[in-house]
């Protein structure tokens, strides 16, 4: 059975569409990249994996338990195994780094300081940012927020991560260290892995599936080796990011 | 479209639109007395909350309590001079005025410009920039991590601001009954204890207590449901502190003729 299923699934926002109808299944383990143009519903997926947004239609099945028709506690028991990095980060600007980080062990895994301590130790030295740890948000780049962004995550032993843009922005060094980051959290304590991503480098770096959307629809879902051979048009001029073809006529 | 037709568009808009709004603020008001069960774990957000929410307005409710209190002085003497009342009776009118109306209401609608309008731009501004989903992606219920400190604060504090609202406007009341009106501190006093009534006291708290709630309970709407970035955050900042205050002085006509029988 399937870690997650997605059945049928569609949004709109007032009178745009913004997902009709799609359906996808990621299994245990696996790494999947969803890619596309801005503003296709990329972002809109991955929240819905995680009941951020509703469907308007379909359904989403998490571990055979459709997110739709669960209660609070149980949504708080299946959040507590799916983690998000956000595109902005997301952190909460009131609190230090190292309190961001511990926020989930702290407040739903009711853990003592002295517990808590050492895991923020550990996820900030795995992003880089071991002496973070008493800064404010707002001292931070922009890089460094997204990695105490994916710190934070990391710290409830997710067996999901849910990746939203997660090496926009970044220096390509840091961006490498991030990709290398997802790609080692999935072969060592085999998280699934949801991605989406504008950067085909990292996609190809740590997908073993690409699925793309183009208005709203899946139009490939395959491997990396696949997407390179695949003959579409709309596929090619996104994975070689040409600025005419199908892509841009049909806007 | 003819203008009638969107003439009654608009109407039907705004009508769909308060309805959603009292129904969302219900669901919310629920959502909070169902927290409250949580207080003890939350122990650490609500203290922090006391603090900046009420501690912290108490500078303000001091200021504006002295001048409630010499402005109701000097206006009551007015009148009294007008129509020949004895200046006595002073210390009488201004106490209970301060007591029943003045405090708690002028305190609730300071209260709801400062910390109404505080609540919507923070709970707004963590909407906006999804700090709010990256809570709930943790597994952390927002209502309990945010909107049960700060109701619950509003409904304790602002009831605790009117007490020393009320002690500060007699003080300013009897400074303008000494200095202005020429009238000595032991008539002043004299005529104030003999109007109050622990009865008007005990009201005025209660209303309070429901005019915090409701602060709270608009501010933390207001922000939860914000949409649409830094513009998005003005107009949530803005409804709240109309919206609380609309419903202080409608609440408070309904206080008046409920608890001070005539």
């Amino acid at each position: 059975m399937p870690l997650i299923e997605v059945e049928q699934l569609s949004k709109r926002f007032g009178q745009h569409t913004v997902l009709d109808g799609i359906s996808l299944s990621i299994e245990r383990g696996e790494s999947v990249v969803i890619i596309g143009q801005s503003g296709t519903g990329k972002s809109v997926v991955l929240k819905h994996l995680i009941r951020l947004l509703e469907p308007d239609d379909g359904r989403v099945i998490f571990d055979g338990c459709d997110l739709a028709e669960i209660g609070h506690a149980e949504l708080t028991d299946v959040r507590r195994r799916i983690a998000m990095v956000f595109q902005s980060a997301a952190l909460l600007d009131s609190l230090t780094v190292g309190e961001n980080v511990g926020l989930g062990l702290k407040e739903t895994r009711r853990m003592s300081s002295s517990e808590i301590a050492p895991i923020v130790e550990e996820c900030l030295e795995l992003v880089g940012l071991a002496d973070a740890a008493d800064k404010m948000p707002s001292e931070l780049s922009g890089g460094m927020r997204k990695r105490v962004g994916l710190a934070r995550a990391i710290a409830n032993r997710p067996e999901v991560v849910l990746y939203d843009e997660p090496t926009t922005g970044l220096d390509p060094v840091t961006a490498e260290t991030i990709n290398e980051l997802i790609v080692s959290l999935n072969e060592r304590v085999n998280a699934t892995s949801v991605a989406v991503t504008h950067d085909m480098h990292s996609a190809f770096m740590i997908a073993h599936r690409i699925i793309m959307l183009h208005r709203g629809m899946i139009v490939f879902d395959g491997t990396p080796q696949e997407i390179q051979a695949s003959g579409d048009p709309i596929v090619r001029q996104f994975i070689e990011g040409k600025a005419v073809g199908p892509l841009t006529t049909q806007v | 479209m003819e203008p009638m037709d969107f003439h009654v568009e608009a109407v039907g808009r705004r009508g769909i639109n308060m309805v959603t709004r009292s129904g969302g603020m219900a669901l919310l008001a629920g959502r909070f007395v169902a927290t409250l069960k949580d207080i003890p774990r939350s122990m650490h957000l609500i203290v922090g909350q006391f603090y900046s929410i009420g501690v912290r307005s108490l500078p303000l409710i001091i200021v504006i309590s002295v001048f409630v209190g010499a402005v109701s002085a000097w206006q009551a003497a007015y009148q009294f001079k007008f129509i020949g009342a004895p200046l006595r009776l002073l210390g009488s009118a201004v106490g209970k005025a301060v007591v029943i109306e003045l405090a708690p209401v002028l305190s609730a609608l300071v209260f709801a410009g400062r910390v109404g309008a505080g609540i919507a731009a923070e709970l707004g501004t963590m909407r906006v920039t999804e700090q709010i989903d990256a809570l709930e992606s943790l597994g952390i219920d927002p209502v309990r991590y945010l909107v049960l400190p700060r109701m619950l604060a509003c409904t304790v504090m602002v009831p605790m601001l009117v007490v020393f609202a009320n002690f500060i406007a007699v003080i300013g009341a009897l400074a303008v009954s000494i200095f202005g009106v020429d009238i000595s501190s032991e008539t002043f006093l004299n005529g104030y204890r003999m109007s109050f009534q622990l009865s008007d006291f005990l009201n005025g708290m209660i209303k309070a207590g429901v005019f915090g709630f409701l602060i709270g309970l608009v501010g933390c709407y207001e922000g939860m449901t914000t949409i649409g970035g830094a513009e998005g955050v003005g107009r949530s900042t803005t409804i709240a502190v109309v919206i609380s205050s609309v419903l202080i002085l409608i609440f408070n006509f309904f206080f008046a003729v409920l608890l001070f029988r005539i």
